[in-house]
């Protein structure tokens, strides 16, 4: 039997930017091949490329044998190759009904809405998905939004799925189920690519691997003939992953003190439910819990974007519970959103225009009404570099940097004006190992000038290794402090699944 | 071999700049056989637009006269697309302008020149910017869609003025035609060279250099645009959306209405039925060809005055009617935007056996 895809040599420039230099590999039938590379490595080129957005300058693609030529996703969809992308391409407004329905063709004008219906229902059914049909997409969570996007393909009944970094904001469990999807997908001979950086998840789900490095293809590896260590050296090279250790200067002052705090969704519901949490100075406090259980809310409420309808949030002796994001900024508390693309960049602007987003009206910056301009481009010039943003020449607008680099120019922007708090969500989410230990250090390093931090992240080995102290959280409550020296994922997970840690002990 | 479209990845500026030029080409083309059918040759209608609009010391004071209101208008209605707010009621807020600037020059009693010019200057400011103001509160609190409300109002306040000039404004000594009693001499701009063209003009330029120091060096501008490149982001940054949705608008609309003052102090010297012939619809076009600028926003201004005191003399030579003027107007906006589509998207040919 042929393979169902084969890449030849694709070559991909953008204006003075070789994305793809040198790429070939190979995907058989009933396979889940993982691609694995650092940010900027090409991926999301390479998988633009595959599903008809982008156009190789040279090299070919075969489907099934057959040579294609891709002018547009349409193209792409009818061979049978469906994605799931990193940033969900729903319309946040309609239902989820009506978000699948977009993704069909051949639905007639008139249709009969319960056949369809019962047709969804049943892969929802099929894969124990919590979904309501006639809910508005901007309602869900991004976990139960990606399961749209995978109905969608299923429903399709592509025949290779590409899924960019799918496991990214699911919960452990769901994660488990979805590899459980997959295994099924693949037993009925279907094809997967995986994109994602979370080895462990590599390891346990990928028949073979290619690794991506500088737009080359490296290599391509069975199963049985990479582990852990040889995958991360093939990926990042030589360099070694700088170890460090947390930063210890914990004063026993509270800078942030949540007391009995409330706040309601647009569903009425309660995303927090009399939550409290004490930050002390100095401290870099980790945050788990699954996905969805109000993290999101935590970090919104703390940095003005959402109002708390009941309890108290103390910074420093003063109540700071209802102030608006400017208030919040000067108060000192930084944010690194989860939604980079969506709220924490104006796409079109510059690089420099977009460091000083939160600082913009500040003396720095400013000459009397005026903009300073010099001021704005040093500044600029100097976070680039300090930061090592890949940002190509200056006044390039931020939309045409990687994944990654936007990340930094988020977070250089958040710790240039030296704030006394930095939330951060999932600061760390899609990025290479280079980058996400660069974001590491940098918190790190505000630690020891006294910035404390919430660090809300999915991965929990990423906040055993960082953080001072962790709470965890369920259903919009504090089910209790852990130690991170003293204790274990088994803990952990139980008390993210609601157990206090009086039972877990 | 197919023919199919693909995205450009990167925008060409060579591109950006040539597109409106090649549509005003191809839209001069498409009107050339509007005018072959009305038994007129193109060529020379043209070169008729181009020596009668441009050829004498009239017709470029006329084509200023014209340009003048388009220019504020202009102006107005970029400012708000820079934010991604669409202002489609320049128009009324030049009715609303010019209404201010007359209710000041007629019952103020003011005597000092200047004072009664800016006493009429700021009226028609606030009863421009407010008139847009209403939509500007509208969308920021409620969402309501501007470009509805903006459109709507403009029917409000065409018909208000008419009805103060058929009403209780009307001249007693007018022989019962619709337009108030003229200005006096204090509440009118300084003339030229003996021809229309009026001070206005140098303060429409004036304006045009305030707004684009105002959008390219101040921190306004800068909030400007970053809330109409990602309101979301603008919000998380601390700023203020609603107050500056607001803002805009009024703004916008204030400078639309300078244009009322502008019309009525320095050229019409009375409010009368028809003030504006459209200048606020033109605007739209203007601003979009200008590509939001405010120095772009002169030129085609500029062009636009060419165009409006060219078709009047068509209209002499050839008793062409004036619709024809907007139709080319149409046919502009039409090209443009259609180049605006091939700056984003390119033609692209697909030889040899491709598969799908």
């Amino acid at each position: 039997m042929t393979d169902i895809l084969q890449i030849n040599n694709i070559r991909k420039t953008f204006p003075g930017v070789v994305a793809l230099d040198d790429v070939s590999f190979t995907v058989g039938r009933g396979e889940i091949h993982t691609l694995l590379g650092e940010n900027g490595a090409g991926k999301s080129t390479l998988m633009n490329v595959l599903t008809g957005l982008y156009h190789p300058d040279c090299g070919n693609i075969t489907i099934a044998g057959e040579a294609v030529h891709f002018t547009s996703p349409r193209d792409s969809i009818r061979c049978g190759i469906g994605m799931v992308h990193q940033h969900f391409m729903l319309v946040p407004a309609h239902s989820v009904f009506e978000n699948i329905l977009l993704a069909l063709e051949k639905v007639p004008n008139f249709f009969n809405r319960k056949v369809y219906k019962e047709k969804i229902n049943q892969i929802i059914a099929e894969f124990d998905l919590d979904l309501d049909l006639d809910t508005p997409v901007w309602k869900l969570s991004i976990g139960a939004q990606q399961w749209i996007e995978l109905i969608k393909l299923l429903l399709r009944d592509c025949q290779l799925l590409i899924l960019d970094e799918p496991t990214a904001v699911l919960t452990p469990q769901e994660t488990e189920r979805l590899f459980s999807v997959l295994n099924r997908l693949k037993g009925q001979g279907k094809s997967i690519i995986f994109i994602s950086h979370k080895m462990r998840e590599v390891m346990e789900i990928s028949d073979s691997v290619t690794i991506l490095k500088k737009g080359r293809s490296v290599t391509t590896l069975e199963r049985g003939n990479f582990d852990e260590a040889k995958l991360a050296a093939l990926m990042i090279g030589n360099d070694k992953i700088p170890e460090w250790e947390k930063s210890g200067q914990v004063e026993d002052v509270d800078v942030l003190d949540i007391q009995s705090l409330s706040v309601q969704n647009d569903r009425g519901l309660a995303d927090l439910d009399d939550f409290n949490l004490q930050l002390k100075k100095g401290e870099i406090l980790g945050i788990a819990g699954v996905a969805g259980n109000g993290q999101k809310a935590l970090a919104e409420v703390l940095t003005g974007l959402k109002k708390a309808t009941h309890g108290k949030i103390m910074a420093g002796g003063e109540d700071i519970t209802n102030s608006d994001a400017k208030d919040s900024y000067i108060a000192g508390i930084s944010h690194v959103p989860e939604d980079r693309k969506a709220i924490g960049i104006a796409p079109d602007m510059s690089v420099a225009d977009n460091l000083i987003m939160k600082n913009f009206k500040g003396n720095a910056f400013t000459n009397w009404i005026f903009q300073n301009k010099a001021a704005i481009h040093q500044n600029g010039a100097a976070k680039v570099k300090q930061f090592d943003i890949k940002a190509g020449p200056a006044g390039t607008p931020v939309r045409y940097l990687s994944g990654g680099n936007i990340q930094k120019v988020i977070i250089a922007r958040e710790l240039s004006e030296q704030p006394n708090v930095l939330v951060a969500l999932y600061p760390t989410r899609g990025l290479d190992i280079g980058s996400a230990e660069y974001v590491h250090q940098v918190i790190v390093d505000g630690t020891k000038r006294g910035m404390s931090t919430i660090l809300i992240a999915e991965d929990l080995d990423e906040l055993l290794k960082l953080s001072d102290r962790i709470a965890v959280m369920f259903r919009g409550k504090l089910i209790g402090y852990v130690d991170p020296t003293n204790t274990t994922r088994e803990t952990i997970g139980l008390m993210m699944s609601g157990v206090t840690p009086e039972v877990v002990a | 071999m197919k023919l199919v479209l693909e995205r450009r990845e990167m925008l060409s500026p060579m591109l950006r700049f040539s597109a409106p030029v090649a549509s005003i080409g191809v839209a001069l083309f498409v009107a050339g056989f509007f005018l072959l059918a009305s038994g007129v040759n193109p060529l020379l209608a043209y070169r008729e637009i181009i020596v009668e609009a441009l050829g004498s010391g009239y017709g470029l004071s006329e084509t200023l006269v014209k340009a003048t209101p388009l220019i504020f208008a202009g102006l107005g209605v970029s400012l708000a697309f820079r934010m991604q707010i669409w202002n489609i009621g320049a128009e009324g807020q030049i009715y609303m302008g010019a209404m201010g600037a007359t209710w000041v020059a007629l019952f103020s009693g003011i005597h000092n020149h200047w004072l009664m010019l800016l006493a009429m200057f700021v009226a028609a400011f606030l009863c421009g910017g407010l008139w847009a103001g209403v939509a500007g509160i509208l969308r920021a609190y409620w969402q309501v869609n501007e470009v509805i409300v903006t459109l709507l109002m403009n029917y409000i306040a065409i018909l208000g003025v008419d009805y103060l000039v058929y009403g209780p404004w009307k001249d007693p000594n007018g022989f019962n035609f619709p337009l108030t009693a003229q200005f006096s001499d204090a509440a009118r701009l300084t003339e030229y060279f003996n021809t229309r063209m009026h001070s206005g003009f140098f303060l429409a330029l004036f304006c045009a250099l305030v707004l684009y120091v105002f959008m390219e060096r101040t921190v306004w501008g800068y909030e400007i645009k970053v809330i109409g490149n990602n309101q979301n982001a603008a919000q998380y940054a601390g700023m203020n959306t609603r107050t500056a949705i607001f803002a805009v608008l009024f703004l916008s609309g204030a400078i639309a209405g300078i244009a009322g003052f502008s019309e009525v102090a320095g050229l019409q010297h009375r409010l009368q039925h028809g003030i504006s012939p459209g200048y606020g619809y033109t605007a739209i076009i203007i601003a979009w060809l200008a590509k939001r600028s405010a120095i772009g926003v002169v030129i085609v201004a500029f062009l636009m005055g060419v165009i409006l005191v060219g078709g009047d003399s068509l209209q002499i030579m050839w008793q062409l009617p004036v619709a024809f003027v907007y139709a080319f107007q149409g046919l502009i906006l039409f090209f443009l935007l259609a180049a605006d589509f091939f700056i984003i998207y390119r033609l692209k040919l697909i030889r040899g056996s491709s598969h799908v």
